[in-house]
C-alpha cells in the first residue's frame, strides 16, 4: 500500500518551524528521543525503543563450513526486515530501497568496522566455524530506523552467549546450555550510527529525526561512531551537497551523542546481568509496564513552557476589548458578552420555505463558533424564543 | 596482510606511486552508436563503461513520473570476468543495488533534471575490470557519458576513493590497498563549489582523522581528475 502524501501546508510548517529552529514535539535541534533498552528472556534478544521507533534485534548461532577464502574465520550475517507492521508504506516480500540502504549500513558499520572477533568464532580451522546471525525487526516506523537498528545489533550482540565447545584432539564436543554455561562474543567496541537530516540544501540539520521530519528533508547524513571517537563509517545519502565545515561539525555531534547512548546500554546490560543473578523474572513480558487505567495521568510531553505565562499575558494585555464576565441572565445559564448585530440581513420571512431544523443548525452553528454573536435584533428572537433556552443550555453542556 | 606493505619507507606504494599521485587515466566518449550518451574510462587497471539513453518518456510503471523533473534510473552491474574470481551473480545482489542507488542520488544532485519534467535518463555502468576504486570510476565515466549525451549538469561530478595508512592519506586506492587494513574513503565531488555529493567511509580499523584526509588529497586531486576529464 502507498504511503499517504503528505499535504502541503503540513510540508510548509514543518519547514517553517524547523526554520526558526523549533521542532514539532518539543525537543531541541541535537536532542535524541528517549532511548529505552529491553532484553527477552533469551540472551541475545533485545528490544529498543527510540522514542515511539520499535526495533528489535534476536542473535543466534549455528556452526558452518567457512568460507573458501577465510577458512579460520567466523562469519556474521545480518539481516534487517522491514515488516508491514511497522508502517503502511512497507510491503512485504519486496526489496526496497530502504531496505537495500539499511542492510548495507548495518553491514559496513558492524562488519567492516570489526568490532567482533571473527577469530575467535573458528571452531576447527576450515571446517567448521561459528555463524552469527543477527536479524532485526522493526515494529514500529517513527522515524530513524538506522539508529535504532545500529543500537539494537550492538546491544544484542553484547548481550548473546553461544555455546561452550570443547576440543580434544580430533573430537568436538558441543556443550549444551545446562551442561556448561554459555560464553559471551568477544567485542573489540561498540560502533553506534547517528543520523543527520539536512534541511533547505543543507542549510539546517536536525539530529534524530522523526517520521514527518524524514519526509521532507532533503537528504540524510549517517556517521557510525565509538565512544573511543573513532569513526567506523560515513554516508551521506539523498543527493544533498554538503560542505566539509558540515561534516566535520557533525562528526563531533555523532561523538558525544554516541558516548552518551554507549554509557547507555553498559548501563542496560549490567542491570540485566543483575537481574539475571539474583534470579528474577526477566524478559520481555516482564518489561512491559502495567497499564491500569489511570484516566487523568498522561505524560508530560517535553515543551518548552517558561515563557509561554509571559507571552499569554502579553497578547492579552494587548487585546483591545477587555473581555466581558459572565452574566448569569438565569439560574443555570451563563451569557458572556452582548454579541454583535446580525449583519447578515436575514429577513424573517425566509421561514417559510426553510425547515425548522434547518434554522435551528444555522442558529447553532452561529452560536458554537461566535461565542459574542448577540442573539439577534429583537424581531427575530420572537419567533424562536420557545428554542433559545434549549439552544442556550446546549451550548452551556458544550463547555 | 603483514607481508605486504602499503607504504615503502621512501614514500612509494605497491605499484611504484607516490603517496599523493593518481593513476594513469585514460578516457574515451562516443563509444557506442546505439546510445544517446557513453563513455569508456581506465584508471589504472580498472575499467569501466558507462552509457546514457535520455532523456525519454517514462517506461514501466507510469506511477514514477515526477511533474517538475526527470527520474533518473541507473544500474550498476559487474562483469562476470571482472574479478580475480568468477563472479557468480553480477547484478541483484546487495552490494550492486547500493551501488545503483548511491549513483542515481549522485546524479539527481548534479543533473538540470528540472528541464526535463515527466521523463526518464537511464544510465547504465558496467565494470570490466576491477582494481579497485569501483565506485570512482563509474561515477567518472557516468559524468563522461552524460556530457556525451548532451544532458545538462551543474558541474562535472569527480569521484575518488581515499585511503590512510599511518597518518599519511593515499589517494586512488587500488584493490590489494583497499583490502588491506586501513580504511578507505569514497568522495564524489563537484569542484567548483566545493560541493560533497556523496561520501562514504568504511574503516576496517578504525580511522580519527576524517578533516585531514578531507583537506589534502581529495580536493587536490579532484581537481586533477577534473583538468583530465575536460580533455
Amino acid at each position: 500500500m502507498k504511503d499517504t502524501p503528505l499535504s502541503n501546508c503540513e510540508r510548509d510548517f514543518l519547514l517553517k518551524a524547523i526554520e526558526e529552529k523549533k521542532r514539532v514535539d518539543g525537543r531541541q535541534t541535537y536532542d535524541y528521543r528517549n532511548i529505552k533498552i529491553t532484553f527477552g528472556t533469551d540472551y541475545g534478544c533485545c528490544f529498543v525503543d527510540l522514542g515511539k521507533t520499535r526495533v528489535m534485534a534476536q542473535v543466534s548461532c549455528e556452526l558452518v563450513t567457512p568460507k573458501e577464502n577465510r577458512p579460520n574465520e567466523g562469519i556474521m550475517f545480518f539481516n534487517i526486515e522491514l515488516s508491514p507492521m511497522a508502517s503502511p508504506a512497507f510491503e512485504l516480500g519486496r526489496q526496497s530501497e530502504l531496505l537495500v540502504k539499511l542492510n548495507r549500513q548495518l553491514e559496513r558499520c558492524l562488519r567492516n568496522s570489526k568490532c567482533i572477533d571473527t577469530e575467535s568464532l573458528c571452531v576447527v580451522s576450515g571446517e567448521k566455524v561459528w555463524q552469527i546471525r543477527v536479524d532485526v525487526h522493526m515494529l514500529n516506523h517513527d522515524g530513524n530506523l538506522m539508529d535504532a537498528a545500529s543500537v539494537a545489533a550492538i546491544t544484542a550482540l553484547c548481550h548473546f552467549r553461544r555455546p561452550d565447545v570443547g576440543i580434544q584432539g580430533d573430537e568436538v564436543t558441543l556443550y549444551s546450555v545446562e551442561e556448561r554455561d554459555p560464553i559471551p562474543l568477544s567485542i573489540y567496541h561498540m560502533p553506534i550510527c547517528v543520523s543527520f537530516a539536512f534541511f533547505q540544501q543543507g542549510t539546517y540539520l536536525l539530529v534524530d529525526p522523526c517520521e514527518r521530519e524524514e519526509r521532507v528533508m532533503d537528504g540524510l547524513l549517517m556517521i557510525a561512531m565509538n565512544k573511543h571517537r573513532e569513526i567506523c563509517s560515513i554516508q551521506s545519502s539523498g543527493g544533498i551537497m554538503l560542505l566539509k565545515e558540515q561534516v566535520l561539525r557533525c562528526s563531533k555531534i555523532a561523538s558525544v551523542k554516541v558516548s552518551e547512548i554507549t554509557e547507555l546500554i553498559t548501563k542496560a546490560l549490567e542491570n540485566d546481568k543483575k537481574a539475571r543473578k539474583e534470579g528474577g523474572r526477566c524478559g520481555f513480558a516482564e518489561s512491559m509496564p502495567r497499564e491500569r487505567i489511570t484516566a487523568l495521568k498522561m505524560d508530560e510531553t517535553p515543551v518548552e513552557m517558561t515563557d509561554v505565562m509571559e507571552r499569554a499575558n502579553d497578547i492579552v494585555q494587548r487585546g483591545e476589548a477587555p473581555v466581558p464576565s459572565p452574566v448569569l441572565p438565569a439560574p443555570g445559564m451563563g451569557q458572556v458578552g452582548e454579541g454583535l448585530q446580525n449583519t447578515w440581513g436575514l429577513e424573517e420571512e425566509e421561514e417559510e420555505d426553510d425547515d425548522d431544523e434547518e434554522e435551528e443548525e444555522e442558529e447553532e452553528e452561529e452560536k458554537v463558533t461566535m461565542m459574542e454573536e448577540e442573539p439577534r435584533g429583537k424581531e427575530e428572537i420572537n419567533p424562536f424564543s420557545s428554542f433559545s433556552p434549549c439552544l442556550r443550555m446546549y451550548f452551556l453542556k458544550l463547555f | 596482510m603483514a607481508g605486504l606493505e602499503l607504504l615503502s619507507d621512501q614514500g612509494y606504494r605497491l605499484d611504484g606511486r607516490k603517496a599523493t599521485e593518481l593513476r594513469k587515466v585514460q578516457a574515451r566518449m562516443g563509444v557506442f552508436s546505439q546510445a544517446d550518451g557513453s563513455a569508456y574510462i581506465e584508471q589504472g587497471n580498472t575499467k569501466a563503461l558507462a552509457v546514457v539513453y535520455g532523456p525519454h518518456e517514462v517506461r514501466g510503471s507510469r506511477s514514477r513520473t515526477l511533474h517538475d523533473r526527470a527520474v533518473i534510473n541507473c544500474q550498476y552491474s559487474m562483469a562476470t570476468f571482472s574479478t580475480a574470481e568468477r563472479k557468480r551473480r553480477p547484478h541483484g545482489d546487495r552490494k550492486s543495488a547500493e551501488m545503483s542507488l548511491h549513483l542515481k542520488q549522485t546524479f539527481e544532485a548534479a543533473v538540470m533534471t528540472q528541464l526535463y519534467p515527466r521523463s526518464q535518463i537511464d544510465i547504465y555502468v558496467k565494470i570490466l575490470q576491477s582494481d579497485g576504486g569501483n565506485y570512482s570510476v563509474c561515477v567518472n565515466a557516468a559524468t563522461l557519458a552524460v556530457i556525451d549525451a548532451g544532458i545538462p549538469m551543474r558541474d562535472y561530478v569527480c569521484a575518488c576513493t581515499v585511503g590512510f595508512v599511518d597518518e599519511t592519506p593515499l589517494a586512488d586506492l587500488c584493490y590489494a590497498e583497499e583490502g588491506g587494513g586501513g580504511s578507505s574513503l569514497a568522495l564524489a565531488l563537484l569542484p567548483r563549489g566545493g560541493q560533497i555529493a556523496l561520501l562514504q567511509m568504511d574503516a576496517m580499523t578504525a580511522c580519527k582523522g576524517v578533516s585531514k584526509v578531507l583537506d589534502e588529497v581529495v580536493r587536490q586531486h579532484l581537481q586533477d581528475v577534473s583538468v583530465l576529464t575536460r580533455e
